[in-house]
């Protein structure tokens, strides 16, 4: 390692992005299950493949959907290289999700860690942006729809949603200049974003002196190299190789050439809005697109700025009341959410119980009741019968919400078949 | 955090404030909605008026509506986008109505709501009649809540 500079400035550079010695604590996989860094390496992959991909696509609408076919036949490894971007941006969305959630129950987003938390939010948030713009580039009747029905989400949104939504599309539907304007952010744009923001991450869990740790006191310093690299090279390995036997196996979807004519039966968006999708099915559009999803951001970013008294930075779920208390949150949650969205399907009628209502108010803000009501007395219950602190509250809260989404999506996704009836 | 004020900090805020006015004037003005490129000035001819049966409805699924005559002899051309989410809805002879495949909405022949989720219409289209032929403003999809007599053009 002590040759002249000049020929290991490259893998000098990579060391640098870790210190010269590391808490033996911090380098344990089950620490971090290696999420963030498997998230950069997903985004590597997906730059190289993308980059390969620019050479065969062509973003028209006459030229682009050909191009896959042409990809797909006639390259040497066109299919491989195509399924290789697929699964890997699906896999970064996966991932991203589940890192969100480490860093929240490890208690690894407060005090200097906050402002890290908002990038990162920032982050996700560009993650499933770029994913949801590559979703249409292969313009076929699934890419097409998918997005044809999520950007009409868009213009739910009170008074300005039509000219977002317009916006995005570049014209009141899905056209070639839509194919255009996603081509250019999902190739160009958002990466260089990505890219920029990543940097300021990294260097933000650098500064705040790596990845939290269970005992601080305990701290003994191995070096990095190569307690660490060894096992990210060998983390890095095993995803390469599980996402070209993926890629090997399962081909990226490609159904028929896009027609504005005939919607397939029936249409779902991607499946990390199916959420939205399902929510939208029972609730009015106003709190599904707008009211919930600002609830939800304004609460994400709050979460660090609350002053707490009994923060056990680095320990999952703060303490072991806390991991008690989030197993029966996600429980509740769930049987919660199913029957709130069994009742809307099958019982519940409140459009026409109470026709002289305002829509806003019957399947809006009085759905929204029947959630929030049992909910906030869940939290009533944790608070008055195992004493509940404010930090085993957020949890429990931030529970409430993932579990809600992740049921909405799988309901959404997996039950509902046929003209989105459920068990169709 | 406290807020503080001077001239240095007000001028920096104020050239900082400028700028991201300018770029995302810039920016929404690149991403406006653009003119489409459509047939002739927008109006599309649909053909002889005695060609329409009363009672029936015709696609013209290329300029995305179809032509519905009414029973009294009036027209409405009623755009093919579901007004829930944007899909491509459908005429179902058997039933008399439109069916969005997407998520299940149905429309009767003024394009009124049957079943929800959609909550609102369907869009027409402007038409006019000139030498008994029906022409149809296809660039100017008009929104609407509910059906009403106005919205009808007869011969």
């Amino acid at each position: 390692m002590n040759t002249a500079g000049h020929s290991k400035a490259i893998t000098k550079l990579l060391l640098h992005l870790h210190p010269n010695k590391v808490d033996a604590q911090s380098i344990k996989f089950t620490r971090t299950f290696g999420l963030g860094g498997i998230a950069a390496l997903l985004f590597v992959m997906l730059f190289i493949s993308g980059m390969l991909l620019r050479f065969a696509y062509v973003p028209s609408v006459k030229g682009a959907y050909d191009s896959i076919i042409e990809l797909e036949n006639q390259v040497l490894f066109g299919q491989l290289l195509r399924n290789l971007h697929y699964w890997s941006g699906m896999a970064l969305v996966l991932v991203s999700f589940l890192h969100v959630l480490r860093v929240f129950y490890t208690q690894s987003i407060y005090h200097e860690r906050r402002k890290n938390w908002i990038y990162g939010l920032l982050i996700m948030f560009l993650v499933v942006f770029s994913n949801f713009t590559g979703y249409l580039l292969p313009w076929d009747q699934l890419s097409f729809w998918a997005v044809t029905i999520m950007t009409n989400m868009l213009s739910y949104i009170p008074f300005v949603g039509d000219a977002i939504a317009d916006m995005v599309r570049g014209g009141d539907e899905v056209t070639e200049i839509t194919l255009l304007r996603f081509y250019h952010f999902h190739t160009g744009l958002l990466p260089l974003l990505m890219v920029f923001l990543m940097s300021v991450h990294f260097w933000l869990v650098r500064k705040s002196k790596g990845v939290t740790v269970q005992n601080s006191d305990e701290k003994v310093l191995v070096p990095t190299y190569p307690n660490l690299v060894f096992k990210e090279i060998l983390v890095a390995l095993i995803v390469i190789i599980v996402l070209f036997i993926l890629s090997m196996i399962i081909n990226a979807p490609l159904q028929g050439k896009a027609d504005p004519l005939i919607s397939p039966n029936p249409s779902k968006a991607p499946w990390y809005f199916m959420g939205f999708q399902e929510l939208l099915l029972h609730i009015h559009p106003g709190f599904g697109i707008f009211i919930i999803p600002l609830l939800v951001t304004v609460f994400l970013v709050y979460i660090p700025f609350v002053k707490y008294t009994d923060l056990n930075v680095g320990v999952w779920f703060n303490s072991n009341k806390g991991k008690k208390l989030t197993i029966i949150s996600v429980v509740y949650a769930l049987v919660l959410t199913l029957l709130v969205i069994l009742s809307s399907e099958f019982f519940l009628d409140l459009r026409n119980w109470m026709p002289q209502v305002p829509l806003l108010i019957s399947t809006g803000l009085l759905l929204l009741l029947l959630y929030l009501v049992p909910a906030a007395a869940f939290l009533y219950f944790l608070k008055s019968k195992y004493n509940a602190s404010k930090i085993d509250l957020m949890m429990a809260m931030f529970t409430i919400i993932i579990v809600a989404y992740v049921v909405m999506t799988i309901v959404g996704s997996l039950f509902r078949g046929e003209g989105m009836h459920l068990f169709a | 955090m406290k807020f503080k004020l001077n001239r240095r900090t007000f001028i920096k805020r104020a050239v900082y404030a400028l700028l991201s006015l300018e770029i995302i004037y810039v920016f929404t003005g690149l991403l406006r909605k653009k003119k489409a490129k459509k047939v002739s000035d927008g109006w599309f001819d649909a053909g002889n008026i005695n060609f329409f049966e009363k009672g029936k409805v015709y696609p013209f699924g290329a300029a995305h509506f179809y032509l519905s005559r009414l029973e009294d002899g009036g027209l409405l051309a009623i755009s093919i986008h579901c007004t829930h989410l944007g899909c491509a809805i459908q005429f179902n002879q058997n039933k008399d109505r439109f069916v969005c495949p997407c998520h299940a909405s149905s429309f009767n022949k003024y394009g009124e709501v049957l079943s929800p989720p959609a909550t609102r219409a369907l869009d027409i289209y402007p038409i006019t009649i000139q030498d008994d032929k029906v022409m149809v403003d296809v660039n100017s999809p008009l929104r609407r809540n509910k059906y009403e007599n106005s919205q009808v053009t007869y011969v």
